[in-house]
């Protein structure tokens, strides 16, 4: 069986730089300019698991990804990883989009790519963590989709035997292709990237489709067909506040107990949790 | 001039190096260090992403890429563990001489398991006499009965337990009465073959150094690359341009170290109710460190650009070596100067930094051998 395989992706602000991440106060939105991005890191989870599944089964692993221009950079990487082509949808009229409006865009992405075997998401973004997208995108396309994969087992061409993480266990699942994936962490370690995988990537192809590349409805697009809206949303003011306390050892250690459980720190009361025998030395 | 800066696969070739280097260089680089551990477990793995077989054609298992992404992929090694860095160079050194001066029939034996990293590959020339005085060394090879027999002894070898070594000796005189040298594949396990002493070195720890001991070594008479009378040739290529370009990188990465470790610490650590970044006795001290590490990072890539160009860079190399292996004394100095007590720590990396540092120094010649190069050059190529 040769297996025909899309994994989305998604461009994200690169942690080294989260400090200089801020938010619009007025457009409630992300401030990315002049940071740069990396692949969300759960969706390289999902290329690896791609391409297993390829080194295994034979067929074809698509990236696509929702965004800016410059994301082609992002796809590259896939690419040198080892995906065999991508595809990047980028048009003015998706900027805005929540997650309502993502997950319909990349499923008119995918429309568009007409045939699929399997879909691989993250679980969630690195930066939004609505976690709402994989799910969303498996309805939109009408198939059945998981969330929160952990270990995929592939039985037949038919179906694949899924396990997934639940609050208080693992439940195990039989999913019949096409169907959507939604991987976690956990689920395998993704490549590094090689010098070969790079110079390979080159005669790849990257394909850019826009809003009239896609057979959408323009309401449900952007800014426009995204029915959430931000409420209060600000950047946390994080400058620290010393202190300096007064009295003897005992009593700083009660006022420092009293004031962590004010700010929510649980902390059991003497006799339930640990105790300090002698006190300290030195 | 044009503008010079690295092409979008150079960068991310430098993002893919520097995610391996984070995940399995930088956790054990001090244990490699304190243990003088060579982790030759990596070397399958650097395989895989083509950091062996960096600058080797495809045809050879190699990736095909050049001078300036080998030096990418040393950098950012050596940013966590410069005996990691000195190990894959040496690896490339003797690679390159199979490369450049072996017959097709050598490059395809030996390049594909080298560029896979099942197998490691050492250059040994310098000999306990010397390393400079190449044309005085004393191991021989002679001819007899179509098998070179080897004898003699080299030392300061890095990567003397490689497996496929290029080892340089002397098969006969000219009519001046000057040592003609050859340079030949020796493959480990062959009888009266092996490593001797290893050394216990002050710096570059994690990499294996010592003796390489030749006892009426006998090889195929077709293990001679190039010809009896080439391997002052192939020896001295090596050295000036792969060799030195390989010190030059791992001390840029010592350098990054410098400027990264110092900024962390001078932004963390507060004296006087602030971070010691805010003084200017500070600052000024971070204004050198990052100023030696940008002018010996240009000059390196200077000369591997050039090289890759296929222009003559041995002096280039030579001004790029000498710089940064200087600079990343000074820097390592600087920032160990900078953190007080804390500087002298084993927990923080600087003082392996300065003992790095240090050791790069000899290695593809000392300081003044390559002030001699340099001059040498200068004083031809500036004549009025």
């Amino acid at each position: 069986m040769a297996l025909k395989i899309v994994v989305c992706i998604k461009p994200v602000p690169d942690p080294d730089y989260y400090d200089k991440v801020s938010i619009d106060p007025v457009t409630k939105r992300i401030t990315r300019e002049g940071i740069p991005t990396i692949i969300n890191p759960v969706d390289k989870n999902g290329i690896e698991a791609a391409l297993k599944l390829k080194a295994q089964y034979g067929g074809k692993v698509t990236v696509l990804t929702m965004a800016p221009p410059n994301a082609t950079e992002n796809l590259k990487e896939a690419l040198a990883m080892g995906a065999d082509e991508a595809v990047l949808l980028s048009d003015r009229a998706f900027g805005g989009a929540d997650t309502l409006a993502t997950s319909y865009t990349l499923a008119k992405g995918i429309e568009k790519l007409e045939e699929y075997d399997i879909i691989f998401c993250g679980t969630e973004s690195a930066d939004g963590a609505t976690a709402q997208v994989s799910s969303q995108l498996g309805e939109w396309l009408g198939i059945p989709h998981l969330w929160n994969v952990y270990n995929i087992e592939a039985q037949s061409e038919e179906s694949f035997k899924v396990k997934t993480k639940v609050e208080n266990g693992f439940m195990e699942w039989e999913i019949k292709l096409p169907c959507l994936l939604g991987v976690a962490r956990e689920l395998n370690k993704p490549r590094f990237i090689s010098a070969m995988g790079i110079i390979k990537a080159k005669n790849k192809p990257v394909t850019v489709w826009g809003k009239e590349d896609l057979e959408a409805e323009e309401e449900r697009l952007g800014l426009g067909g995204s029915p959430t809206k931000a409420g209060a949303i600000f950047t946390p003011d994080l400058k620290r506040k010393g202190e300096m306390l007064t009295g003897t050892a005992e009593e700083i250690a009660e006022t420092i107990i009293e004031k962590l459980r004010a700010a929510g720190v649980n902390i059991p009361t003497k006799g339930e949790g640990c105790s300090i025998e002698g006190g300290a030395q030195g | 001039m044009q503008f010079f800066e690295f092409t979008e696969d150079q960068e991310l070739l430098r993002k893919a190096v520097r995610e391996f280097a984070e995940a399995e260089v930088a956790p054990k680089a001090a244990e490699w260090d304190e243990k003088d551990y060579c982790p030759m477990e990596l070397f399958p793995m650097m395989g895989e992403l083509g950091i062996n077989g960096i600058f080797t054609p495809e045809e050879y298992g190699g990736a095909g890429m050049g001078h300036v992404e080998r030096a990418i992929c040393i950098e950012e090694i050596s940013r966590y563990s410069a005996g990691l860095g000195i190990a894959l160079m040496t690896h490339h050194l003797g690679m390159s001489s199979i490369l450049d001066f072996g017959t097709e029939e050598q490059k395809k034996k030996y390049l594909p398991e080298l560029c896979a990293g099942t197998k490691l590959c050492g250059l040994a020339v310098t000999e306990p006499g010397g390393g400079s005085d190449f044309s005085g060394q004393k191991t021989t090879a002679e001819l007899v009965d179509g098998q070179w027999v080897l004898n003699g002894r080299k030392c300061f070898i890095t990567n003397h337990h490689a497996d496929v070594n290029v080892i340089t000796a002397v098969t006969g005189v000219d009519e001046r009465g000057r040592n003609q040298l050859g340079a030949f594949i020796v493959e480990k396990g062959t009888p009266g073959f092996g490593p001797g002493r290893k050394e216990n070195k002050l710096g570059l720890r994690g990499s294996v150094t010592g003796d390489v001991i030749l006892n009426e070594v006998k090889i195929p008479e077709g293990n001679i690359l190039g010809k009896a009378g080439d391997g002052g040739k192939i020896g001295m290529a090596a050295i000036g341009e792969v060799g030195r370009a390989g010190m030059s990188a791992i001390c840029v990465g010592i350098l990054r170290g410098c400027v990264e470790e110092a900024v962390k610490f001078a932004n963390e650590r507060i004296v006087y109710g602030k971070p010691i970044s805010k003084l200017q006795a500070v600052q000024f001290e971070i204004a050198n460190i990052r100023t030696e590490y940008e002018a010996a990072k240009m000059l390196l890539y200077y000369a591997a650009g050039k090289k890759d160009a296929k222009l003559p860079a041995t002096p280039d190399f030579a001004i790029a070596k000498y710089y940064s292996t200087e600079a990343a004394v000074r820097a390592s100095k600087r920032t160990m100067d900078l953190m007080g007590g804390y500087g002298i720590i084993n927990e923080y990396p600087v003082g392996r930094f300065l003992r790095d540092a240090l050791a790069s120094i000899p290695s593809g010649g000392t300081s003044h051998i390559q002030q001699l190069i340099i001059a040498g050059n200068t004083l031809s190529a500036f004549k009025a």
